[in-house]
């Protein structure tokens, strides 16, 4: 068999799980929050917190709650760090320094996870287990609660409520991310991956000698890392690390766990506003360009255009002799199209276009599937918008699920549309029109230019993978990526909570024969349409100076 | 006034007892659960798959290391590792790839460089290796610099230098490579490869019997 088809092979398999798990995933997400009773663990956590879980919140007090748990996240996260050398159960490890610190907190409380720093040189077990791996699980589950308040303002009518945002956040804790996480990281373990707690371990070598690595409580990182979407390393080297990520299985369990909660998410959906179908024509939307991207990666990366890779006869570089191309190419598409970041192989080394694809994926706005909730709300306000451009055709008023869509919904929809590209092609040109950013690029030519809209698009979108040969660790970019990551998290959150509770206050308008029917495979095109030309048209001219010159010259 | 500064008081205090109770939860609680676990019942893996020859540790067969001798097969090359520049009281081993674009002349010179080098490692007399047969992972570095695998065709270049260097039988190294070449998991996941610290491990054994 060749690699080819083992890849395609590897791809169907995928399928094959996500296809069989969705459904019960769908369900069962649906059940969790629309559930009225609340577990015993839960009721101590409220009580803990002190707020009622069944007072029902209106879109600014939702918001409140969203922008408080998080600042606090921030700040803690900030000061664990600044303190880690005086911090017990830290290996020695001196404090981060401010800049650092603030970037990565920013990173880890945003669902981003991009690292300015190696992981396995600058945090302690402390920061790793007690900071960073927990804000993989709120940052998820915050995620997970704006898509699911979004979801009730189309299923509720005149009441302008969308639920409870601490109960919606503890119970995506409690009853998904943690027993997930823990069956995963059971199955990481048993194929390889390290958890312990021991410090730096020094063991000889084959030749003579010794090396020296870190232990460290990884599964249980990596497992939750991949199910939040969430993509932070425990090593450099990320998934690549035969540590994080040792054999061809867990390397396509871990794109299992990516994907798996993004693409159960749209049947949770459906049944919530009560029509499965209208969340299976989103869940179709998702998964055709999910594909598209994945078959034209595997084709660029399997062709391997580009003088190094002609020379080395396949495009090797960056990639594990146990993924392989065909498995780190799915890999590659799968953590760019959601908000993960994970790599299992550099993106930086891959052929031009293919390192074009990985930045389209997160460009679109991690929305096919995307992050865990992000997803889903992204690709909801894109489906406004379709509905809108569909209405202007046939000089209808445009309804969404039995919502108009009117002025005021238009608005804080294409606010949402503008703020990510506002930040990427911003920061980006203000990058490489300053004297001293530019100095952080590895690579010469179009390559050096694709670096810095990788971070940007990277940070804006809060995916955190990059193309790694950026020297990011200084003021300049921890302090902008910071900025960039914070903005196009939570400006968005800000856009869709308003259009959440807009559309709750709404009485339902009745389905007549002019009604567009969002549920059938027409609206599934027309969504597709909308999501590649508005994209498109936002960032043609920046991908053509980058990774389209790179990739159309070799 | 008064009133907003104490509501968003409260609510960030409602905040940080959220967040202090879920570390509890997530980052006290969990990760010491699954080490107890992972301790009880993987505890090899769970402390990094350490591999031993003559009784003595030599690596995590995971963990691919650099700097065998021509007797022995060669790894990948691992231009992206590094070593630590903070907390320095240690000497850590940064993971890494070289992150050099495709099109970069220093990555084409480095793939070159290594070509030239497999050819004139590995032909002997009697047996000419050709560029054109040498596989990319071979004259590539990994994403982590530390990939412990390599295809089994570089293997299979590198088969007439280690029996001409240790005496052996052509045969007997091709017998070994073959013992240790690992193929798809269940035919089809990922791509079959050789772990080289164990076959080195092996080779050592055969040529001590020898």
């Amino acid at each position: 068999m060749g690699p080819v088809l083992a890849g395609v092979l590897q791809l169907l398999a995928l399928i094959g799980a996500l296809a069989l798990v969705h459904v019960p995933a769908g369900t069962y997400l649906a059940r969790v929050y629309s559930s009225a009773k609340h577990l015993r663990v839960e009721k101590w956590i409220y009580r803990g917190i002190g707020a009622d879980p069944d007072a029902g919140m209106t879109w600014p007090a939702y918001l409140r709650g969203v922008l408080a748990f998080s600042a606090v996240g921030v700040l803690f996260l900030y000061l664990l760090m600044r303190l880690q050398g005086i911090l017990p159960g830290s290996l020695g490890f001196a404090s981060v320094g401010p800049a650092q610190s603030f970037n990565t907190a920013v990173s880890f409380v945003t669902n981003t996870n991009w690292q300015s720093y190696y992981g396995e040189q600058t945090m302690g077990h402390v920061v790793q287990t007690a900071g960073l791996a927990v804000q993989n699980f709120l940052s998820a589950a915050v995620g997970m609660a704006v898509a699911v308040a979004l979801v009730r303002g189309f299923a509720q009518s005149r009441t302008g409520e969308l639920g409870n945002f601490w109960a919606d956040m503890v119970r995506g804790v409690t009853r998904v991310l943690l027993p997930g996480a823990f069956v995963a990281a059971l199955v990481l373990v048993a194929c390889g991956v390290i958890q312990n707690f021991s410090g730096i371990h020094e063991v000889g070598q084959f030749m003579g000698g010794s090396q020296q690595w870190n232990g460290g409580a990884v599964a249980s990182q990596e497992a939750i890392k991949e199910l939040g979407t969430n993509g932070g390393g425990y090593f450099n080297a990320n998934s690549a690390h035969p540590f994080e990520n040792p054999t061809p299985f867990t390397n396509l369990f871990e794109i299992f766990l990516i994907l798996v909660i993004p693409f159960s998410l749209p049947r949770a959906f459906g049944i919530m506003v009560g029509s499965v179908r209208q969340g299976y024509a989103i869940l179709a939307t998702m998964v055709t360009i999910w594909l598209g991207f994945v078959a034209l990666m595997m084709c660029t990366e399997f062709a391997h255009h580009g003088p190094a890779l002609q020379a080395a006869g396949g495009a090797m570089e960056g990639k594990e002799v146990r993924f392989g191309v065909g498995s780190s190419s799915i890999f590659a598409v799968s953590t760019t199209l959601t908000s993960t970041g994970a790599v299992d192989s550099f993106h930086s080394s891959f052929t031009g276009l293919g390192g074009g694809i990985t930045m389209l994926s997160m460009m679109l706005g991690e929305i096919a599937p995307g992050g865990v909730g992000s997803g889903l709300y992204g690709m909801l306000v894109l489906a406004v918008i379709a509905v809108f451009i569909a209405g202007l055709m046939v000089g209808r008023t445009p309804e969404y699920l039995g919502k108009k869509i009117g002025a005021r919904e238009m608005k804080l929809a294409a606010c949402y549309i503008l703020v990510t590209p506002a930040l990427v092609l911003g920061c980006t040109a203000a990058s490489m029109a300053l004297p001293t950013p530019p100095h952080s690029l590895l690579n010469p030519g179009a390559h050096g230019f694709s670096e810095v809209l990788y971070a940007f698009t990277s940070a804006a979108n809060n995916n955190g993978s990059a193309f790694a040969g950026l020297n990011a660790n200084t003021d300049w970019y921890n302090t902008m990526t910071g900025l960039a990551m914070l903005l196009g998290r939570f400006l968005p959150m800000v856009f869709v909570l308003a259009l959440a509770g807009s559309l709750a206050g709404q009485r339902p308008v009745p389905v007549t024969a002019g009604t567009l029917r969002t549920e059938k495979p027409l609206f599934t095109g027309l969504l597709v349409g909308a999501v590649l030309i508005i994209t498109g048209l936002t960032y043609f001219p920046a991908l053509a100076l980058g990774p389209l010159a790179e990739g159309l010259a070799s | 006034m008064n009133t907003s500064f104490t509501n968003t008081a409260r609510l960030l205090g409602a905040g940080l007892r959220a967040l202090l109770v879920l570390t509890l939860v997530t980052g006290v609680v969990y990760p010491l659960v699954v080490t107890g676990v992972a301790q009880g019942l993987f505890p090899g893996k769970a402390n990094g798959s350490e591999i031993k020859a003559d009784g003595k540790v030599v690596g995590s067969s995971l963990i691919g290391q650099q700097g065998y001798s021509l007797d022995y097969f060669q790894p990948r090359p691992a231009h992206g590792l590094g070593e630590n520049s903070v907390n320095t009281q240690y000497k850590l081993i940064l993971s890494g790839a070289t992150n050099l674009a495709a099109d970069n002349p220093e990555l084409v010179k480095q793939v070159q460089d290594a070509k030239a080098q497999v050819v004139k490692d590995n032909s002997v007399p009697g047996y000419t290796v050709k560029a054109s047969e040498i596989p990319p992972d071979a004259v590539t570095s990994s994403g982590s610099g530390l990939d412990p695998d390599i295809s089994p065709q570089y293997a299979a270049l590198q088969v007439h230098r280690v029996a001409e260097r240790n005496g052996l039988s052509v045969a007997e190294v091709r017998g070994l490579v073959d013992a240790y070449t690992e193929g798809r998991t269940l035919g089809f996941m990922g791509e079959p490869r050789v772990n080289v610290l164990e076959l080195n491990i092996a080779l050592k054994e055969l040529v001590a019997k020898g």
